[in-house]
């Protein structure tokens, strides 16, 4: 095993998930069996060899800093599970 | 002849001849959804009323254009504005995007009407639809087995003719492998070809839309309408825009077929690999120019597509917090327990599945032993996939291992589902084209899909094989959906 219970449970606090008790062990078998899967990437030679961060050989893609306004706010605001006077609304925080 | 029966391109024959109007496609396409919809299952929202409103308007136009009132389906990760796009999640059941994705314009644009917004496996994650939230599509062939996935909605309402053609969307096979097992035409677009504004992010650096059609010549008309540059993602390429129907040309005299031997042993089904042995031989028979190759990294780029998407998703997730949209738990009495009881009650266990491997390889300690070296193979990966490209001009390989497989058979284990993608994963890595293609039926008379890879921006070449294929073997004339019970 690769990963312990232990460390499931402090990875899906970094991912804000709770993972149950009993949910627990189907999630570390599915993480162990990839990650063992996954070992034979390891088997391969990259000393030499530089990462692919994307699929197309774009690079700094600039374009003119220009405001636009989206106009309809109504719509954008139908989505949030609360809101009060055109603001998102969340419990107290300070 | 029923109108639903028809192709898009024989429906705008018969449009531009005034033989029928854009109200009696829309009814024909409706009626066909009432009758099988209940058996399918592909649709997460119809807009029958929308849909016969719209075409009224267009049949009062004087002009017409080409695409004019031809319905399309969507999947349910492009957002439609004013419309519900729900990523068949429950984190998103009640989200109305509130604006369109670039390709929606594009179909708007052209006057198209929406016929509604189809299932998928929750934010496009899975390879049966059986992880959507909301409902498991059938295949249409055999309503006890999958449609595949993630665009399962897609490929099954295009097979059972409820929707001429549609839209999916691939992050690796999300479109082909749907389309190997509902017999349907599927592309997965270049990288970079159509722009990705407005698709609901699963993995940037993968994430691609692509057609779903009855035929090759379908697909090749709703790229044109799609495929483009866009300001709005970073990642379009600005390329010159091309017509896709002059590269329907019935010849591959010369042309230089690759056919990777380790794709065809073990792990693929007999059945499936006897069907593309013979598509092979009848290119041989057409003029095509065959030879073996060897393109031996399909398990590397299946372990790397899993640590690249499973990262990117943890990320591009990570916005679904509770506030701004989205559901919002009931029990939470801080801001942190909204955050994470709202994820923990809202996504499905696949999706959390795919969360926390990428939160894991992206943590502190691993980030080297997994994303960076993960990054690396890619680069191998693709470098492969170049090195046969200065030999071949396309390669083909069966599109799935297997055919449709029962629903319930892979969901229990994870791994297991994850090999259903084995021979379509290596082109997502890559970012090339390639297209699935019906090339038969097995015993028990499932389709068969045989895959065609090009080279970057090279859809064309990709087009004209496929199109051949198809002029001299005529699977749809032979094969129809039997929605056996």
């Amino acid at each position: 095993m690769k990963v312990s219970k232990e460390e499931l449970l402090h990875i899906a606090k970094l991912a804000n998930l709770k993972i149950n008790d009993d949910e627990s062990e189907s999630y570390l078998r599915n993480l162990n069996d990839i990650l063992n899967f996954a070992d034979v990437i390891n088997k391969l030679d990259t000393e030499n060899i530089s990462e692919t961060i994307g699929s197309t050989d774009n690079v700094n893609v600039f374009r003119e800093d220009e405001i636009k306004v989206f106009e309809d706010n109504a719509a954008l605001l139908q989505n949030a599970p609360e809101e009060e006077d055109n603001m998102f609304k969340i419990p107290k925080v300070i | 002849m029923e109108l639903y029966e028809l192709t898009v391109h024989e429906l705008i024959e018969k449009l531009d001849k005034k033989e029928i109007t854009i109200s009696d496609i829309t009814k024909s396409y409706l009626s066909r959804i009432k009758e099988k919809e209940d058996d399918v299952q592909a649709f997460v929202t119809v807009t029958e009323k929308e849909a016969l409103e719209k075409a009224e308007e267009l049949d009062k136009k004087e002009t017409r254009t080409k695409y004019m009132g031809i319905p399309i389906g969507i999947k349910d990760n492009i957002c439609t504005k004013g419309l519900k796009t729900t990523c068949s999640s429950k984190m998103l059941e009640n989200f109305i995007a509130p604006y369109d994705a670039t390709v929606m314009e594009k179909i708007n644009n052209e006057n198209m009407i929406t016929l509604g917004k189809l299932n998928m496996d929750e934010f496009a994650m899975g390879s049966s639809t059986e992880f959507s939230a909301f409902k498991t599509t059938k295949n249409p062939w055999d309503l006890k087995r999958v449609p595949g996935g993630s665009s399962g909605g897609s490929a099954a309402s295009v097979a059972s003719n409820m929707v001429p053609w549609a839209l999916g969307s691939e992050t690796g096979g999300s479109i082909r492998q749907p389309s190997s097992l509902c017999g349907t035409v599927g592309l997965k677009t270049t990288y970079g070809l159509v722009s990705r504004f407005g698709l609901i992010a699963f993995a940037s650096s993968l994430d691609q839309i692509g057609p779903v059609t009855k035929d090759v010549e379908d697909n090749a008309l709703l790229l044109n309408v799609i495929a483009g540059y866009d300001s709005k993602d970073s990642t379009s390429k600005n390329i010159e825009k091309k017509d896709y129907t002059k590269a329907l040309v019935n010849d591959v005299k010369g042309l230089k077929i690759g056919v990777p031997k380790e794709f065809f042993g073990e792990g693929i089904n007999d059945e499936v690999r006897e069907s593309i042995i013979q598509a092979i031989e009848k290119y041989k028979e057409l003029g095509a120019i065959v030879e073996e190759c060897s393109l031996d990294i399909a398990n590397e780029a299946l372990s790397t597509y899993y640590i690249i998407a499973g990262a990117e998703a943890s990320s591009n997730l990570g916005r679904f917090d509770g506030i701004r949209y989205g559901y919002r738990t009931k029990n939470a009495s801080n801001l942190k327990e909204i955050f994470v009881n709202s994820r923990t009650e809202a996504f499905g266990p696949e999706v959390k599945r795919r969360i926390i491997t990428g939160t894991y390889v992206l943590s502190s300690g691993y980030y080297d032993a997994y994303y960076k070296k993960a990054q690396k193979v890619r680069t191998i990966i693709k470098d492969k996939f170049n090195e046969l490209f200065s030999k071949y001009d396309v390669l083909i390989t069966p599109t799935s291992p297997t055919v449709a497989f029962g629903i319930g058979e892979k969901t229990d284990n994870a791994l297991e589902m994850y090999l259903a993608d084995l021979c379509t994963i290596p082109i997502n890595i890559a970012g090339v084209p390639a297209l699935s293609l019906p090339c038969g039926v097995d015993k028990e008379g499932m389709p068969i899909g045989m895959q065609i890879i090009g080279k970057h921006f090279d859809e064309e070449t990709i087009y004209r094989a496929a199109y051949t294929y198809e002029q001299n073997t005529k699977f749809r004339e032979t094969y129809k959906p039997y929605f056996k019970k």
